[in-house]
């Protein structure tokens, strides 16, 4: 056991501190099209820089890192409050796809321009009758003169109104059981078939759309992984979008907790026995979700692949975050109520952070069917 | 960065569960806690193995590891739920090691490491220990005040023995005019015996967890396994989370101890307040888990979750330790005037 950064990892460290002290993109500036250049912009500095897709292979434009640089790099982007690269669906969940599930041809169209923030990647997974229930989806693919024909409804979808690829999963074998019947997509956002409606969320912004698809057309090469085989491609997506993200989530909200121990001092309670405790409390599980985060970190550097113990920091992050939003309300009391309080934005967004990315109790499943191994209920 | 044991300490893993599997089959572990005695035979096996000592400067005729290497066994023997002295003997080896004057640490090391002169730690309130494991039968007694503490010879203590409700160790009330002091304010001592306890928490967890699965799986009601039930199987999935959460903090508190001692008193507040919680909430789970039977005297659940309980309260309890982690993170409070 060594919990110290060893000599290259301390040099890495260092490296992407110093480059993130000069080159922080700062504020984005107002306007939604000019806040999303400005995001794209800043992911091509990175791209630039050798910091997008770090832990890809080099030959695909990666740098080839380790897992523990990786999340060292995500710790020092939350540390220095760094926004994410424009293009992060691309980044932590369809680039990796395409380099575990697709072919050398896949590979070549489209990972670069990922990197590049070139081209914009959204997610199509969930649907409005399945969420948690993901396997159970609609939208069907039919096969029609060598081309997929894609008719159904998405939702959820981030940056779908940017994006450029869709991944997508579809029904292509309506009699197979339902883990069996799916396939995984690459589709182009940029046709007529397919319409997108931004989704307000009760924060009043637009940050989620819903997509609509009437025959919305897929070449057979945008198949990944194999047709019928959506279902393990699209784990294979969650895992990477859970995997990792531990390490910089901790800062996040390691950052966040300074910010409630200032405002509890500026609002005179950080003697109040009871915000003492809750605060106590919080910094326990901010240091857990940190600690937890890197024992997960050494289990898949042994194993290659993330397992269902990145089930953990997800779900405890999401309880902290909420937590600790919550506190500070409390703490502002009246104050609390006004939307320009800059903690009424942070609380409202926390509620999403228990469903978005699997809800707490499909987590909950996981871990008792997968780790614990407890029957399932199905 | 690797958060991982060496081969070495894999290997006291190995060697610690399989022993301490063999010593104590829960039907000895029952019939020890209900007949007041600790395992004589298997303690003096440990001692053979140089458990006691396994911290303990070689010079003073312990093993030379670290605090790592104790936590390593007190999980194990709080998994086992052994009925031996020996967390009172480690505190006060530690408290020796690290607190202790030369001429204390050649004077009683020693025989803490053979198991042969064995000792214990107290905390002082008003004059007085409260709850101190085993210090009826102990040789000597360090006792902390808070700032600093002392060295007391069992003739020098006026030790009240107590019945608590964790019937798999002895305690006392410890009574001390004062002593023999300590070199210092005591160090960061009692924080590595908090670390200590954090690991045989997480043992305790760890076995209720394991039993209320186990349960879960066999137990059938409407037809059907109740694990299969989400208020049931999602209550272990929230024990899993809790008993991961106390072997992380108490691992690093360990690998702090030996490593980053600078670090030691937060990461070991950190790891005694949170498997405090989550040694009592898992064990207790485990019981809602296992309905009537587990409520039951017949049941070996009960056991753990009673020494989860007394580990919790002592040496600092989670509500103690909560606020001194919110004050040394920074939410430092105004010192009220002296009365």
């Amino acid at each position: 056991m060594d919990l110290t950064l060893s000599a290259s990892e301390q040099e890495f460290r260092d490296e992407v501190r110093a480059w993130l002290a000069q080159n922080h993109p700062g504020e984005d500036p107002p306007g939604d099209d000019e806040a999303f250049e400005h995001r794209r912009g800043w992911q091509r500095r990175l791209f630039e820089a050798g910091f997008a897709g770090i832990a890809w292979p080099t030959e695909y434009g990666g740098r080839g890192a380790t897992m523990v640089e990786q999340a060292i790099f995500g710790e020092e982007m939350a540390r220095a409050k760094a926004p994410s690269p424009i293009n992060v669906l691309g980044l932590v969940m369809g680039g990796p796809v395409v380099i575990h599930h697709g072919s050398e041809e896949q590979k070549e169209r489209w990972l670069r321009p990922i990197l590049t923030a070139d081209e914009i990647w959204c997610q199509g997974f969930s649907e409005p009758d399945s969420g948690s229930d993901l396997a159970s989806l609609k939208t069907k693919a039919v096969k029609s003169n060598g081309e997929w024909l894609v008719t159904g409804q998405k939702v959820w979808t981030t940056y779908a109104h940017r994006a450029k690829w869709c991944m997508l999963v579809a029904r292509t074998d309506p009699d197979a059981p339902k883990h069996q019947g799916l396939t995984y997509f690459i589709m182009d956002m940029e046709q007529d078939a397919v319409q997108v409606r931004p989704l307000t969320q009760i924060t009043r912004e637009p940050e989620f759309n819903e997509l609509f698809m009437e025959e919305a057309r897929v070449p057979d090469e945008n198949v990944v992984g194999g047709v019928g085989n959506g279902w393990p491609v699209a784990i294979t997506t969650l895992m990477n979008e859970r995997a990792g993200l531990g390490a910089a989530s901790a800062v996040g909200v390691r950052i966040a907790l300074d910010e409630l121990r200032e405002l509890a001092r500026e609002r005179g309670v950080a003697d109040d026995p009871v915000v003492r405790q809750k605060i106590g409390q919080l910094t326990i599980e901010v240091e857990l979700l940190r600690l937890n985060s890197w024992r997960g970190l050494t289990q898949l550097t042994k194993r290659g692949m993330p397992g269902p113990e990145g089930s953990l920091p997800k779900w405890q992050w999401s309880e902290i975050n909420q937590a600790l939003t919550e506190l500070a309300i409390d703490i502002l009391g009246e104050d609390g109520a006004a939307w320009d309080s800059p903690w009424a934005y942070r609380f409202l967004r926390a509620r999403a952070n228990s469903i978005e990315g699997g809800t707490t109790e499909i987590l909950k499943n996981i871990v008792a069917e997968r780790v614990l191994g407890l029957p399932k209920l199905r | 960065m690797n958060f991982d044991f060496t081969d070495d300490q894999q290997a006291i893993k190995r060697t610690a569960k399989e022993f301490l599997a063999d010593r104590f089959p829960l039907e000895r572990v029952r019939e020890l806690a209900e007949s007041g005695d600790y395992a004589d035979e298997a303690w003096r096996e440990m001692c053979e193995l140089g458990w006691p000592g396994i911290f303990i400067e070689e010079g003073h005729g312990g093993q030379g590891l670290g605090v790592i290497e104790l936590v390593i066994l007190m999980e194990e023997l709080g998994y086992a739920l052994a009925p031996v002295p020996f967390l009172s003997n480690a505190a006060a080896g530690l408290a020796l090691q690290f607190a202790g004057t030369p001429e204390q640490r050649e004077r009683w090391l020693p025989g803490i490491a053979s198991g042969e002169a064995r000792g214990t730690v107290g905390l002082l309130g008003n004059g007085e220990a409260r709850l101190v494991p085993d210090a009826d039968s102990a040789d000597v007694i360090v006792v902390f005040t808070g700032a600093g503490g002392f060295v007391v010879e069992r003739p020098g203590a006026d030790v009240e023995p107590i019945e608590t409700m964790d019937p798999t160790r002895r305690f006392a009330r410890v009574r001390s005019e004062g002593g023999d002091p300590l070199a210092g304010d005591g160090g960061d001592a009692p924080y590595r015996i908090a670390t200590a306890l954090a690991a045989e928490l997480t043992g305790v967890g760890q076995r209720a967890m394991e039993m209320a699965v186990d349960y879960a799986r066999e137990r059938k009601q409407f037809g059907r396994p109740i694990g299969s039930y989400q208020a049931v199987s999602h209550r272990c999935a929230q024990m899993l989370l809790e008993v991961e959460g106390a072997r992380s903090a108490s691992y690093y508190a360990g690998w702090c101890a030996d490593a980053e001692p600078e670090t030691l008193p937060l990461a070991a507040s950190m790891a005694k307040a949170y498997a405090s919680d989550a040694g009592w909430r898992v064990t207790a789970s485990s019981l809602q888990v296992h309905g009537g039977i587990g409520f039951t005297w017949e049941h070996d659940l009960h056991f753990f979750l009673k020494r989860a309980k007394v580990d919790g309260l002592l040496y600092g309890s989670a509500g103690e330790l909560r606020d001194y982690v919110a004050a040394v993170s920074g939410l430092e409070v105004a010192q009220p005037a002296p009365a």
